[in-house]
């Protein structure tokens, strides 16, 4: 019931589109600075970009230009050496090791390249872990979890260890833990990187059918194909954006 | 997340490296298991120490003749003045509280009952011998006074002997002879067991003092009416020192002791002789207590160091656990947990050893199998606590990790 009425409300923002809807993601001039011994790297230079509930973000871009930095910013996993990063209206430079534990918990899914599912843990204890950090707690974890399963197409694969589950099956079982608690915002970084081309493709359908249903999606990836599905293309070029373009002939339309 | 969801996951982990885990958990084992034998065999010990000093009889002072002085000025063993049927006597009419006194011959002789052939100790006592000792006869009669002084041919056989020459007869009643002398068996002496030195003490036959006299011991030159050692019980409300310094007042009168000599008697109470004994064991058990500490210390440092390893090995799950909701407090109690689970996991297999070393420890010494609850509680207590102590640092150390460099570890 939760699920649904999550669905509806979030497919009433997206069916207003030209009301510009509240950023969920708001960077102003940040900057990413590391230090490593006497040098020091500019991994965000000043970027500034702003991205709305509902919207679909290819972010591309060479190696080493800032891509994945620039989503751990926006996953509250990192805070910026400078400018101001807000999520969800809230600027988690000024949030608690909790706070930001539960806003990642809450609010984003994290997609991995390399999955990062746990070992000896089967799909459906997997897809329950961010219930258990959850506060208040549910009650229906577990068929929660499995309503999961079953969305990426993993209704008989409940049982099974990440060792017995195919690179694309792992990564669905990454893409369930992701979902589980209804997050606004799913973030990807290379999730395809490890697949090959037909399985990135159902993945990346996948990602569509999501962004259909009203979750934000941001996707960092190096192939063209890919990012064919989003909505937007944002290019980074060492640590600043070079391009931030719609497109509109996005595949994903096929999905809607 | 809640502690068992957490001891779910530190049981997963620790099932997924068992061997490393009870290896790790050796200094633990080893902590538990000697804090589990010592509390075992200082109880036992003490026990049967207890026993032993009962089994001497409660209240009693003994006088044996002779100074406490090794070598020195008191002359050779032939000149010593012998204790008397006589000092016995003043003993019994002088001095306040004594409910029974008997003297004590003691040696070793051969019996034969049949072609049944045993060497055995020989007591020779008066009729209170055996309220003295607290040493019932638990069938048939112990010896009357006029037995005594009339140094009647009766005697009474302790367990061992029975099983050793009477081979399922009947004793009471048969003539068995003692140093080739026929002696006619009027009762069983109760078991006693072992004494504190590992003799039998049911291996043994007394007679009466004036049947015994000339014949375990030989006669004295000195006195017509040797009668060994005194054994003397007094009534609850004595005050024993009170009572000793009485007795030696009393027999140094009676032997003509001028002032300034020593005594050539010696009166003890033999069951603070056994408490000295005691607190030697108790010595011991402070030893053990201080090597069980030290291998929970060891252990604990162990522990330490395998969830150092184990926090190292599963950075990239701490990332995870982090992006997906994890607090920091949520980590820290993960493998704090873990580290007491490993704890426990050893605390347990330490008391199954513990016990079974404590029950081969008790059933070698003949002593009765005490294992109190409360010890295996305590110890394996404290083995939570080692965990707590030396899986806190390490479980700190996971709960500060900055997610985003977690997660990039290879
Ligand atoms: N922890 C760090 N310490 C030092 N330098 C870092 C650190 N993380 C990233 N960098 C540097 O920041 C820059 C951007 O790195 P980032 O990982 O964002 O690149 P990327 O665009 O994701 O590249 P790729 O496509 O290869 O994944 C790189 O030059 C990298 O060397
Ligand atoms: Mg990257």
């Amino acid at each position: 019931m939760d699920l649904s009425s999550r669905t509806d409300e979030m497919g009433a923002a997206r069916s207003a589109p030209g009301l510009d809807a509240r950023p969920l993601i708001e960077a102003r001039g940040i900057s990413k600075i590391y230090t490593v011994g006497e040098q020091t790297v500019r991994a965000l230079d000043e970027v500034t970009l702003s991205i709305r509930l509902g919207e679909f973000v290819a972010i591309m871009g060479p190696s080493g230009s800032g891509k994945s930095t620039m989503m751990n910013l926006i996953g509250a996993l990192d805070v910026p050496t400078r400018g101001a990063m807000e999520l969800d209206g809230r600027n988690i430079a000024m949030l608690s090791s909790d706070a930001l534990a539960d806003l990642r918990n809450r609010t984003i899914g994290f997609v991995f390249q390399q999955f990062n599912l746990l070992p000896r843990t089967n799909a459906l204890r997997q897809v329950m872990l961010p219930l258990l950090y959850a506060h208040p707690r549910p009650a229906d974890a577990d068929a929660l979890a499995r309503h999961r399963l079953e969305q990426v197409g993993l209704k008989d694969r409940m049982d099974h260890y990440p060792s017995q589950l195919s690179g694309g099956q792992q990564q669905r079982v990454a893409i369930a833990r992701a979902l589980v608690n209804n997050p606004k915002l799913l973030l990807a970084d290379e999730p395809t990187g490890a697949l090959d081309s037909k399985t990135s493709e159902e993945i990346m359908a996948l990602f569509c059918k999501l962004n259909s249903e009203g979750i934000t999606v941001v996707v960092v990836t190096h192939e063209p194909d890919v990012a064919e599905y989003a909505k937007r293309r944002v290019l980074f070029r060492d640590g600043r954006i070079v391009e931030d373009i719609a497109q509109p002939g996005f595949l994903g339309r096929a999905a809607e | 997340m809640n502690v068992f969801d957490s001891l779910g996951i530190a049981l997963t982990a620790l099932r997924a490296n068992m061997l490393r885990s009870i290896l790790t958990t050796l200094g633990i084992i080893i902590g538990v298991a000697s804090v589990i034998v010592m509390v075992a065999v200082g109880t036992g010990a003490r026990s049967e120490v207890d026993r032993q000093i009962a089994s001497l009889g409660s209240n009693m002072l003994v006088v044996f003749p002779g100074s406490t002085r090794v070598g020195g000025r008191a002359g050779g063993a032939g000149t010593r003045l012998p204790l008397s049927e006589r000092d016995m006597q003043a003993l019994r009419e002088k001095i306040p509280g004594v409910v029974a006194i008997s003297g004590l011959l003691q040696g070793n002789g051969a019996i034969v009952y049949g072609n049944a052939n045993w060497t055995t100790s020989l007591m020779g006592i008066h009729d209170q011998f055996n309220e003295v000792r607290d040493w019932a006869v638990i069938e048939g009669r112990g010896f009357t006074p006029n037995e005594t002084r009339t140094a009647a041919r009766v005697a009474l056989v302790g367990k061992t002997v029975i099983d050793k020459v009477f081979n399922g007869a009947d004793p009471i009643g048969a003539t068995i002879r003692v140093l080739n002398v026929p002696f006619q068996v009027v009762g069983v002496l109760d078991s006693k067991g072992q004494n504190s030195f590992g003799r039998d003490q049911d291996d043994v036959v007394m007679i009466p003092m004036s049947a015994a006299r000339g014949r375990i011991v030989g006669r004295s030159k000195l006195v017509n009416d040797n009668v060994g050692n005194i054994h003397v019980k007094f009534d609850a409300a004595t005050d024993l020192a009170e009572a000793q310094a009485q007795m030696e007042t009393l027999l140094r009168q009676r032997r003509s002791i001028k002032a300034g000599t020593e005594d050539d008697f010696n009166v003890r109470n033999l069951s603070e002789f056994m408490r000295a004994r005691t607190s030697a064991l108790t010595t011991m058990g402070w030893l053990l207590a201080a090597t069980s500490a030290i291998s929970l210390i060891v252990g604990g440092i162990g522990i330490m160091n395998i969830m150092l390893v184990s926090v190292t090995e599963r950075t990239r799950e701490i990332g995870l656990r982090m992006a997906v909701g994890g607090r920091r407090r949520d980590i820290l109690m993960q493998f704090l947990v873990e580290a007491v689970a490993l704890c426990l996991l050893g605390g347990l297999i330490g008391v199954t050893i513990g016990v079974a070393t404590a029950a081969v420890v008790a059933l070698s010494a003949q002593w009765p199998i005490l294992i109190a609850p409360n010890a295996i509680l305590m110890a394996l207590g404290a083995a939570a606590l080692t965990g707590v102590v030396f899986g806190f640092f390490p479980a700190r150390r996971a709960a500060h990790l900055n997610p985003i460099d977690a997660l990039r570890t290879e």
